[in-house]
């Protein structure tokens, strides 16, 4: 057998073949067969179907679910960075006393990219690996929950939530009657500087757009977040505004980027970016800032108002050990356990028991460890005072129609167009 | 005897290659295409309606990021061969015995994933980092300077990511040019810069039409380096296309935008390989 010659290979994309004739295939016989294949295809791949209209859940839905469904002792957890112990005290606890085996892993980013993992596999009723999600109340959550991508929760075996939960934690407008979700942690959404950089005083959202900060400014990419600083600024309520609203939000925000004041549009990287100094203010979130290493940044909820916002724990419906997901979230509103993770994470717990137990614990402690918890326990960013609550605003909630709108007016802007 | 397996031998042949064509790019293409004429959304389900206008509005509303995609494309592909040809030059001719070590030693980065090498580009970039922050405490660099969320960024970047894929089709053009060839053009009296660009130059050029393909393409639709790297000006149509599609939800718009930068991409390579001289692309790349 003679040796390969790669110019056969070579020789079926070039017309000569087709020339040679002697009955061989012509190059262009194999090209009308695929076409052939093609066409068949596409005619067959038209419309993909709907699957929306399972928001409402009655109690017999929550029966259905979760009958037959038994404890199996092991549970995969998805979680974002920063949202559990480095030493993982807290599934360790959890472990111990319940026996469950939990597998943790911190694969969620951002929200968006988040949903497009999970939507294949859920809408064809597979598993996606996980039994417990964390997602931040927005488009993507109404769109697990409308699509029934989310197992109903049986409230009745969550009694701590329903014991210990604060009443602003219950019964959100994004889930109403916790159909879905109950929350993890929640945050604002507000204006982080460095004051190495930035000699003003920060206190209002219009110093986000001062050209004196020119390329100094570093502004969130989402889209939902972007529309909230832009409405705030106009003085609009984001949870009332209305599509000539964000119009003109849209507009400001773009002539904000046009004058090259934004440098960079973020979605997690502006911690690092803030406290180097290649942005000298940016959108933040509070914990993120809370929790950084750099001394120098500050955190500010403006004057105009920030966005509060929560993640939630919630079951995929195809989880394949819904039960142990369930334990473990009635378990996390037992306050004790609950307040070394507040201690780490630095987001405000929806438990608002853990603040006088991280207070005693601070009465207890002595020397650095004093300090934090002092610091924890009366920080206005973890526990906000009322008046702090009454300036903060939720995320709109959009309907499919409204969201595609929303999208096509601010999309464009962090994508330069 | 062998009359139907004569005839049959050929298809048969092609079978595997087909099949594999058929199943990862066909299918994948004309789901593609039917998707971008589809109009609807994720809870209503999406419907077919040869809806044309997905490609206009998209090309109206995006057509910036198609040429600043392929600009950057073109500057990064003309980056790599500068950097490439020189280094695959030395490796080919002068490389002597270490040969295969000086070129594992410039593949050796591409070990690592794609995404480090871009973040860890990042560090080397940044305001304060290493390079730009001592040469502005020392006054060199006005106040304001920075690189990083620049198009420079984005471009280097670019350039350093796809650099092996111009390096190794340099290298095998070169290191395939017979040495008689070159001392045949010195016994006539070449000078080197003649023998350099009237033999050698000629010889490799297959090498760098291949490099080009094989860069330009995913340079011009990457969306990694625009992320990390650049600012609001920089974005290129992936990074449009990853959020219609991830974020948004938006098939039709992402497909159509896909489909776009592919019918874009094409024509392009096409139109080069013609200004080149070739008459078969596919010939040219793998000579």
């Amino acid at each position: 057998m003679s040796q390969f010659d790669p110019a056969f290979l070579r020789g079926l994309t070039r017309p000569r073949l087709a020339r040679s004739g002697a009955g061989g295939p012509a190059r262009r016989d194999v090209l009308r067969l695929m076409g052939a294949a093609g066409a068949g295809l596409a005619l067959s791949a038209c419309g993909v179907k709907g699957q929306g209209g399972k928001e409402k859940v009655s109690r017999s839905d929550v029966e259905k679910y979760w009958a037959g469904k038994a404890k199996s002792g092991r549970l995969n957890w998805a979680n974002w960075p920063g949202y559990m112990q480095d030493d993982r005290e807290t599934i360790k606890a959890f472990e111990k006393e319940t026996g469950v085996k939990v597998t943790y892993k911190e694969v969620i980013q951002e929200m968006g990219p988040w949903f497009g993992k999970i939507q294949a596999p859920l809408a064809a009723g597979q598993s996606i690996g996980f039994d417990l999600m964390v997602m931040t109340n927005g488009i993507q959550l109404e769109q697990c929950r409308q699509l029934g991508y989310l197992a109903p929760l049986d409230l009745s075996k969550l009694p701590n939530f329903q014991a210990n939960a604060g009443p602003s934690f219950k019964n959100p407008s994004y889930d109403p009657g916790n159909a879905f979700t109950i929350p993890y942690e929640s945050g604002v959404t507000g204006i982080a500087y460095n004051t190495k950089y930035v000699k003003d005083e920060i206190t209002s959202i219009a110093q986000l757009f001062d050209p004196k900060y020119k390329g100094k400014v570093g502004m969130m990419g989402d889209s939902q977040e972007l529309g909230n600083f832009g409405m705030f600024l106009l003085g609009i309520d984001p949870e009332k505004s209305t599509k000539a609203d964000w119009e003109k939000a849209a507009a400001k925000l773009r002539e904000q980027r046009d004058k090259g004041i934004v440098r960079k549009y973020y979605s997690q990287d502006y911690v690092d970016a803030v406290s180097k100094g290649d942005v000298w203010m940016t959108m933040a979130w509070s914990g993120d800032v809370y929790s950084l290493t750099s001394p120098d940044v500050k955190f500010v909820v403006p004057r105009e108002g920030g966005t509060i916002w929560t993640d939630n724990l919630c079951i995929p419906k195809t989880a394949e050990n819904p039960v142990d997901a369930l334990t473990l979230m009635n378990w996390l509103y037992v306050p004790e356990n609950n307040a070394p993770l507040t201690e780490f994470i630095n987001y405000m717990p929806p438990i608002p028991a853990t603040q006088k137990l991280i207070a005693q614990k601070a009465e207890q402690a002595g020397g650095d460890d004093k300090r934090d918890l002092t610091r924890l326990s009366t920080s206005p960013l973890i526990f906000p005072s009322q008046a702090d609550l009454a300036r903060l605003r939720h995320y709109r909630r959009l309907t499919q129609a409204e969201e595609t709108e929303y999208q096509k007016i601010f999309e464009p802007i962090s994508k330069g167009s | 005897m062998g009359g139907v397996r004569g005839r049959l031998a050929p298809y048969l042949m092609i079978l595997p290659g087909g099949l594999w064509l058929a199943a990862f790019f066909l299918v994948p293409l004309v789901l593609m295409v039917s998707l971008s004429l589809q109009t609807g959304n994720l809870i209503d389900g999406f419907q077919q309606t040869l809806h044309w206008q997905n490609y206009t509005d998209g090309l109206s509303t995006y057509g910036d990021k198609f040429v600043r995609s392929l600009w950057y494309g073109l500057l990064a592909t003309v980056a790599c061969i500068a950097l490439a040809y020189p280094a695959a030059y030395w490796i080919a001719f002068r490389g002597g015995r270490a040969k295969s070590t000086y070129l594992f030693l410039l593949l050796l980065p591409y070990f690592v994933s794609f995404i480090l090498r871009t973040v860890s580009w990042k560090l080397v970039l940044t305001d304060n980092g290493p390079i730009l922050g001592p040469l502005r405490d020392h006054g060199v660099l006005p106040e304001d300077f920075h690189v990083l969320d620049t198009g420079v960024a984005v471009v280097s970047g670019l350039a350093y990511n796809f650099l092996p894929f111009m390096v190794l089709p340099i290298y095998v053009a070169l290191e395939r040019i017979d040495p008689r060839v070159v001392e045949a053009a010195y016994d006539l009296y070449a000078s080197r810069a003649q023998a350099f660009l009237r033999v050698i130059l000629p010889l490799s050029l297959p090498g760098v039409f291949a490099g080009v393909i094989m860069t330009f393409v995913p340079v011009s639709s990457d969306y990694v380096n625009a992320e990390v790297l650049g600012g609001p000006q920089n974005t290129m149509i992936g990074n449009v296309i990853q959020t219609e599609y991830f974020n948004n939800s938006a098939y039709p718009t992402a497909s159509a935008l896909s489909f776009a930068l592919m019918a874009i991409l094409l024509v392009g390579i096409f139109a080069y390989a013609r200004t080149l001289g070739t008459q078969d692309v596919l010939e040219a790349a793998g000579r």
